[in-house]
This record gives C-alpha cells, structure tokens and sequence, in this order.
C-alpha cells in the first residue's frame, strides 16, 4: 500500500483571508446565518475542510459489499467513491476517478467485478486500487508508448482510509484519523451499537433521493427534536414519538455528534396533556392495520428509538423495528443525495421480515413522516435562497439544562460551535 | 414477485385469441385511466377501491429490485394498510400543494389464469409545483394482476417499478 497514491490534503489548504472577511458569523450563539445554505465558496469550502478533513465519513454497508470484487458507487462529501471488498476480504474505497484523464468511470450502483477498468483507454485497477496495466505502454513497433521512467505505484487510483464498525463502513481523506470509536466518544458508541449492534446484516433495500436543500438542513433536522412532536403528525397521531414520552438528547463533547432517544407508551397518547398543544393531532383515529406499528422486542435497550447524527454525513435510526443508515452527499450549496439503506439482520425469519418491510412505510422519500421532512427542508431553502437576508434563530432550551427533553436547539447549537471550528468562520 | 416475473420476455405475445387480447386490453386501459383520473383529482381516499380485499400495492426502485432487494417506496398489503397509506396522505402528511398528471401507455395482457389477469403497462407521472415548472415525478412500469369478475377488474397486486431511481424531494401520492 505504501506506493499507492494517497488522497492529497486539502483540509489546510488557506482558503483566501480576504474572502472568508466577507462572513461574519453573528454574535448570538442563538443565531445562524443564512449564507450557509446558499454560498457557494462555503459550499467549497466545507468540501476541504469538513468531509476531506479530519472526519469519519459514513460509506456504505458491509453487507452491500459482501464477497471478493463486491463493489458500490459511493461518495466522500461530493466527490464519487468506489467502496470495494478486496481478494483479502478487506475493504478499500478509491476516488471513482481514473488516473490518466480523470474519468468517473464506476457507472453503476453495485456489482461485482474482478478489477476495473476504465474504457477510455482501458487502464486497469486491481480491486487494491493499484494500476495494473496500461495498454500500449512500450507502444507499436518501437514507437509511442509510455515515457521509460513512467511510475505505475504513482498512478494508482486515489486512496481513502477505511475503518469500519458492526457493519457500516466509514472514509477518511487522513490516514492518521483517531479510531472511529474515539471519534465517537463513549456515549455516542453505546447508541451506535443499539442502531446496529454487531450481529450480521441484511440489507433490505436502498432509497436514492434528491432533496432540495443544503445538507446541513438535514443533520439539523435530525438534531431538531421539537420538530418531530410537531410536524410528524403520524408520529404524534399514532403515539410513537410525543413530548411527554421519556426521552433524551445528548451530544458528544465536541457537539458535532448526537442522539436522540424515545421511549414509545403502551397504546395511544389519548390522554396526554401535550397534544392539546399540537393543531393537528388527530385522536379520533385509530389504524385499519395496527399490526404494522407493533415493537417486536428485539434488544436490551430500554428505548424504542434512536436517531443518531454522525458528523459529518450520517444518520443512523432505530425506530421501532426500523433499521436504517443515511447518508448525506452534498450536491452544490442547495442540493443534496440521500442514501438511505434499510437492513434488518441476517437471522431474520420471513415474518419478521415482512413486519420490517411493512413498517418501512414510515421512513424514505415515499415515507408517513419521511415526507413530511424533505417538504419542510425545500421550503427552509426556498426561504433562504428566495427571501430577504437574516440569521436563523436556534433558541429553544438551554445549554446546561438537563438532557431529558426534547424541546430543545441544543444539539443544532452544538454542531453549529464545532461547524465554525472546523471552517475557520 | 420478483424482477423475472415482473419483466418477461418482451418478444412473447399472450396466446389469447386477438378478439379477447382487445377486449381485455381495452378494460385495462379503461381501468388505468380510472385510476389516474382519481390520483391526479386528488381523490386518495377512494384509492384503496381499485383493490381487492387482499390487494397488494409495491412502488419499487429498478435499481433494488434488479437486486433481488425487496425494499419498497410503498408498500401497502391489504385494505387495511391501503386506507393507511390514504388517510395519512389526506390528514398525517404535510407537503406542498401539486398537480400531477399520469400518462399510462404501452398497455399489453400478458395472459389469463382462471380469473386473474396479468398485464403491464408504462407510466410517466408529471408534476407541477406552485410558482415552478412542469417536471417528471416518476417514469417507470405498472406489472398488474387483477381479478377479472365479468368485466369488472380490481387489482390483486400493482408493482409500480421505476426508472426514476433517485427520487425528486418526495412521492407523496401513490404512482
Ligand atoms: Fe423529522
């Protein structure tokens, strides 16, 4: 590996003095500016110094990878990956880029394949990343051909660092990254191994989408925990996430992590005070199937959601008996991807399932509350990219405040101190 | 159903005499324009109708399930989840008003068991948005088999099997 031509080091890269001077970050830490939706040298920016920084990049699963030549298209922040399981069994990801012209040549989203080659001039990549053969290199008959001295170690396919945990697979353009668990920190490790505990996977499927948004919208909705007990109106109508539950958020030290979790009552929420609060709580409504909303008890953990955000591109849920892992690739300053695998795990029956894919009906593009957010995220964006200039306002909770409720910005604060940090703002 | 079933031979023409192809392809044309007519009134409610009891609803991306991934977009199986999937449209879900407008083309019976018609169909779906233009929510494919009662049809099972794998923000009413 050491020949092999590692991803360059943006993260330090100065970026111009005299432009950044032109943000200024308002006082009020209860206060966010709107140019970080729609700023393009933001946009760049973030590119350099967050996900080609020093961040653990969520890639993909391990399953979706699961023998010798599996392969994925990927994507660390904006820039297209190839994530590849090795003749070793271990797993590489690559810039999905050519060495000699910079073609994207990986064009499907899975396969599996025992090198690869780009068709422009069919340079060939072992499943290693490393150049393998180059058409014509001593050329025809005595002439053309390569230069004598050219190096084929130093024409490898970019190379990205990969650590992996109970099945998802992460990226770093920095081979000396911390491991992925002290990135983490203990707290956030626990929640982690309660969304995908270590026994093995079965993808159930993945939802590709584009949302109409800058994609930190996406990580503060996550970390929006007064949203959910107001917008999700199924959420609410149907008792699994309401404002008295038994709930709690908490952060990493550095605050760029999160995690929420929610412990769902036993029957409806008919009686709960909080609902008056909510116009559009429906408590006449019961479910034609209500089976699709049954928890099978599958764990230790005491709560029946969590809803992880990892900086700097995924979200991991538990919901239920929903499993999912999301990841965020930025698409401009207002655009994103979502890619959102569902699993269960691998010693499933069929009825369970089918009780998985049942209860999918919730999350995705197409989902009862999945909807709900990728409207409310367009219309955040068409306000910033359509409206007059000012700061949004995170105000809700306090700081030091206890971490069991959810009427809260506090995790938003949080990312937003760590987000000036690692961008210089 | 997997992908074998839901994408046959396209060289293979049903056996059924051409008198009783047209007749049949006309009820299904007939039915699927019933069914666009409602979706794109915004009559969602009455949308678990054109279902049996039993009915199966699947709205699944090409990409999963030409890998055997049974992950769908929607996924209703029964009435019952049907009028779910209904009423949160009409009284859960916040989203944007839109038009939309469903083109089904490429109508073809593939054959007739007992009383259980398998057909497929094309499907575009356009969308409009308030202050936007006009764009393409969904192309993709319709794999039907419906119970055929005189000449009377109700779906048994519709996969809807897109092409328009990386969905545009959402798909709120079912394709
Ligand atoms: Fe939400």
């Amino acid at each position: 590996m050491g020949n092999m031509t590692q991803f360059p080091d943006r993260s330090k890269v100065a970026p111009d003095a005299e432009r950044l001077k032109d943000y200024t970050w308002p006082e009020d830490p209860h206060h966010v500016p709107e140019w970080i939706y729609t700023d393009e040298y933001i946009a760049e920016l973030e590119q350099q110094r967050i996900f080609q920084g020093r961040t653990w990049n969520y890639a993909g699963l391990e399953v979706e990878v699961p023998e010798v030549g599996s392969f994925i298209r990927s994507y660390l922040g904006s820039m297209p990956i190839i994530v590849v399981r090795d003749e070793e069994g271990v797993i590489r990801a690559f810039e999905n880029r050519c060495a000699h012209r910079g073609a994207e040549f990986c064009r499907s989203y899975r396969g599996k394949a025992e090198s690869f080659t780009c068709p422009y001039h069919q340079w060939n990549y072992g499943l290693d990343g490393s150049l393998q053969s180059v058409p014509f290199r001593r050329g025809v008959k005595g002439k053309g051909g390569m230069p004598k001295d050219f190096d084929m170690g130093a024409n490898s396919l970019r190379r990205l660092n990969v650590t992996t945990r109970n099945g998802a697979i992460f990226v770093s353009a920095h081979d000396d990254m911390e491991p992925f668990e002290d990135y983490l920190g203990p707290q956030m490790l626990e929640q982690f191994d309660t969304a995908m505990d270590g026994r093995p996977l079965r993808l159930l499927g993945v939802h590709r989408n584009i949302l109409e948004g800058n994609w930190k919208l996406y990580q503060e909705n996550l970390k929006d925990t007064y949203h959910a007990t107001l917008l999700h109106t199924y959420l609410t109508t149907f008792g699994l996430f309401v404002a008295s539950n038994e709930t709690f958020v908490i952060t990493d030290e550095a605050g760029r992590h999160s995690a929420t979790c929610n412990r769902r009552p036993e029957g409806r929420p008919e009686n709960d005070e909080t609902t008056a609060e909510i116009g559009s709580f429906h408590s006449a409504m019961q479910l034609e199937d209500p089976s699709v909303l049954n928890i099978v008890k599958e764990s230790d953990s005491p709560w029946t959601s969590n809803a992880l955000t990892i900086w700097p591109n995924m979200i991991l849920i538990r919901q239920t008996n929903i499993f999912s892992a999301r990841q965020i690739v930025p698409m401009g300053p207002d655009k994103f991807m979502l890619i959102w695998a569902s699993y269960g795990y691998a010693d499933d029956d069929e009825a369970m399932q089918e009780h998985r894919l049942k209860q999918n009906n919730i999350f995705g593009p197409g989902g009862f509350i999945g909807i709900d957010d990728n409207e409310v995220i367009k219309f955040v964006s068409d306000g910033a990219l359509r409206g007059s200039e000012r700061d949004g306002v995170i105000p809700l909770g306090k700081d030091d405040e206890p971490d069991d409720t959810v009427i809260t910005d506090r995790a938003l604060r949080g990312m937003y101190a760590w987000y000036r940090k690692e961008m210089g703002l | 159903m997997n992908i074998a079933e839901m994408e046959p031979p396209v060289s293979v023409i049903s056996t059924l005499p051409v008198d009783e192809r047209l007749r049949l392809t006309f009820l299904v044309e007939e039915f699927n324009s019933l069914y666009a007519e409602v979706l794109d009134a915004g009559r969602i409610a009455d949308w678990p109708d054109f279902f049996t009891e039993d009915g199966v609803y699947r709205l699944l991306a090409r990409d999963n399930a030409e890998a055997g991934l049974p992950l769908s977009l929607m996924y209703c199986n029964g009435r019952g989840m049907l009028k779910d999937r209904a009423y949160a449209i009409e009284n859960t879900e916040m989203f944007g008003p839109r038009y939309s407008k469903h083109q089904v083309t490429n109508t073809r019976i593939l054959g007739l068991e007992g009383n259980i018609l398998s057909a497929r169909s094309n499907y575009v779906i356009f969308e409009t948005h308030v202050d936007e233009p006009t764009r393409i929510l969904q192309v993709g494919s319709y794999h039907d088999r419906f119970a055929l009662d005189g000449e009377t049809l109700l779906l048994k099972e519709r996969c809807a099997l897109y092409d328009t794998v990386c969905v545009p923000v959402s798909v709120v009413f079912p394709p």
